[in-house]
């Protein structure tokens, strides 16, 4: 095997390069608004920021009292729910502190793909980073109570900075959800189009359900990285399960089988219903040109007999007739 | 850059390297129909493994050095394309339809050899037996 | 923002059978370099030659110019083609005429189009031309 196969893995569909699959979206930063930190308001966090520290242990704690009493995160234990209480409450701590909204955002994604797969749901995520910012608002109005002009600073200078933290945490969760929403369904498309190796050099696609441009350049582009990995002569597509076969499908047809032999591989296209085989002629697709078989058995049998595979008779039947 | 034209029994292997320019190719073209010519080959393999597009400019050389080849009496089989590069051919409407294809190079000198034989026993038909 | 995304920009002046290699070889650096797939790349690679093999052809020489862009949260390549050339008198014809398999009639312009996302040409007779496509990361 060639360096290029080795680097294509599995011969499955060819993806992004793992790099980039982590990307955190562009601009979020760029679309919030930009809390001007001048030095009084970079002091005031200073000092919020060190009450908060001070009173870490009894906020987190009445902080994790009002997450029970709203019942969120009830699919996790108490303890995995302290623990990371105990990190986000740092890290919400440290981002009102030092502004830096980056960090923030990768720790969200990090949390999320923790949490996520816990079961945790976007509601639960929202509501709890709304509970800190309600118990830490309420520690600050018990600390400065006496002195209203200085809650007044006070609170100016946190509340853009908690409304930001919860804006970058749950935008961090959702799209961390929509990724694995999107996985999960490329997951499922890959796994309704499989490409089947039944004899040395003989691979079967049997394709199934509704084909959109995207799911159809996929099969595709999948059959074409599988004819080469698995050294396939013939390759036979079954279109039974397609129930709709519309100019595109077929133009996308006609694109697989013409591929297909640039690579040396013929294909046998089983499944054409008379339906179908009609819409094709009124295309213009020559069916002449492309090579058709009833059924999926006799497309194999055909193939069977280009690949030069004799068929014998089983043991013990022979002795029949 | 001028691709290595390698002899291999009665047959010619061209291996194209990734970036070819139009006069890269141009020049493969005619040195390749030199060569059947001189070395009165049966068949030409040219390997795209390593190529990276295969634009309208790159498939109609293609075409013409097969065309030309055949001329001279030879079979040309194009083999290694990369999927990604057939995929992209099929979809701005380009093929090759008159060159015969194989996966790579070993399927190539099968198929050449399968080609060359028949060649041969057609000659023979109506002639003296064969020992 | 945390993951570095520069911002790409390169003019490549067009005038002869290696500049083309050239612009070839730096489109596939960026395509992949901004994170297309093999596949993508070998399409963008492949339109762009076949743009610019077109202002070669009709006008002799041109200006190619290669870009990253954004819309919104979507990021993607950006490549316009510009001579100033005879111009294309009739551009509905000029897009029916793909290639056919005997092959090679016309610019390719509808096969162009089928490589990239977006495709767009402004053209005149006497005014030259401008083909402008962008093609998009896919987010999953």
């Amino acid at each position: 095997m060639s360096d290029h196969d080795t680097s294509r893995g599995k011969g499955t569909a060819v993806r992004a390069p793992a790099a980039v699959k982590r990307q955190l979206p562009p601009a979020l930063d760029a679309q919030l608004p930009e809390v001007p930190r001048d030095e009084q308001t970079t002091e005031l966090l200073r000092e919020l920021v060190a009450h908060l520290r001070a009173q870490r242990t009894q906020l987190r704690e009445e902080w994790l009292r009002r997450i029970v009493e709203a019942h969120l995160l009830t699919a996790m234990s108490r303890e995995e729910i302290y623990a990371e209480a105990t990190s986000i409450y740092d890290q919400y701590v440290e981002a009102l502190e030092a502004g830096a909204f980056e960090a923030l955002q990768a720790y969200a994604q990090n949390l999320s793909e923790r949490i996520i797969p816990r079961g945790v749901e976007t509601n639960e995520v929202v509501g709890i980073v709304l509970l800190l910012r309600d118990v830490l608002a309420r520690a600050l109005f018990i600390k400065y109570h006496s002195n209203l002009d200085k809650l007044n600073d006070i609170l100016d200078a946190y509340e853009p900075a908690a409304n930001r933290i919860a804006i970058t945490v749950s935008v961090g969760f959702v799209q961390e959800r929509e990724r694995v929403i999107r996985a999960q369904q490329e997951a499922i498309r890959e796994l309704s189009t499989p490409v089947l190796q039944v004899r040395e050099r003989l691979l079967i696609l049997p394709i199934i359900g509704l084909i959109d441009p995207h799911r159809a350049r996929q099969i595709t582009e999948q059959l074409l990285v599988a004819i080469r990995s698995n050294r396939a002569r013939v390759v036979v597509i079954d279109i039974t399960g397609v129930p709709v076969m519309d100019t595109n499908v077929a133009n996308h047809l006609v694109q697989t089988v013409e591929a297909s032999r640039l690579l040396g591989a013929t294909v046998i296209v089983t499944g054409l219903s008379p339906d179908i085989a009609q819409t094709l002629v009124n295309i213009g697709v020559d069916l002449g040109k492309m090579n058709t078989v009833g059924d999926l058995q006799g497309g194999i049998e055909e193939a069977e007999h280009i690949l030069g595979y004799k068929v014998m008779p089983m043991m013990g039947e022979a002795a029949e007739s | 850059m001028e691709v290595p034209i390698l002899k291999q029994g009665n047959y010619l292997i061209a291996s194209i390297q990734s970036a070819l320019s139009d006069s890269d190719l141009a020049q493969l073209r005619d040195a390749l129909v030199e060569r059947v010519g001189r070395s009165r080959s049966k068949g030409v393999i040219i390997d795209l493994t390593a190529l990276d597009i295969l634009d309208s400019f790159a498939t109609r050389t293609l075409r013409d050095t097969a065309h030309m080849i055949r001329l001279r009496g030879a079979e040309t089989v194009i083999v290694g394309m990369q999927p990604e590069v057939a995929f992209t051919m099929v979809q701005l409407g380009l093929s090759l339809p008159e060159i015969a294809t194989a996966l790579d190079l070993e399927e190539g000198l099968a198929y050449l050899g399968r080609k060359t034989r028949n060649k041969d026993k057609g000659r023979v038909r109506g002639g003296p037996v064969e020992p | 923002m945390s993951l570095d995304r520069h911002s790409r920009s390169l003019k490549i002046s067009i005038e002869s059978d290696s500049d083309l290699l050239a612009a070839r070889q730096e489109a596939r650096a960026i395509a992949f370099e901004l994170g297309f797939t093999l596949t993508a790349v070998v399409g963008i690679v492949t339109a762009l030659s076949e743009m610019t093999r077109n202002m070669l052809l009709y006008a002799g020489r041109g200006e190619l110019l290669i870009e990253s862009v954004r819309d919104g949260d979507r990021n993607g390549i950006l490549i316009t083609a510009r001579d100033d050339g005879p111009g294309i008198p009739d551009v509905q014809k000029a897009m029916m005429d793909g290639y056919s398999t005997s092959g090679g009639l016309g610019m390719g312009l509808p096969g162009i189009k089928r490589l990239m996302d977006s495709f767009e040409i402004r053209t005149g007779p006497e005014k030259g031309t401008t083909v402008i496509v962008r093609k998009w990361l896919e987010t999953h």
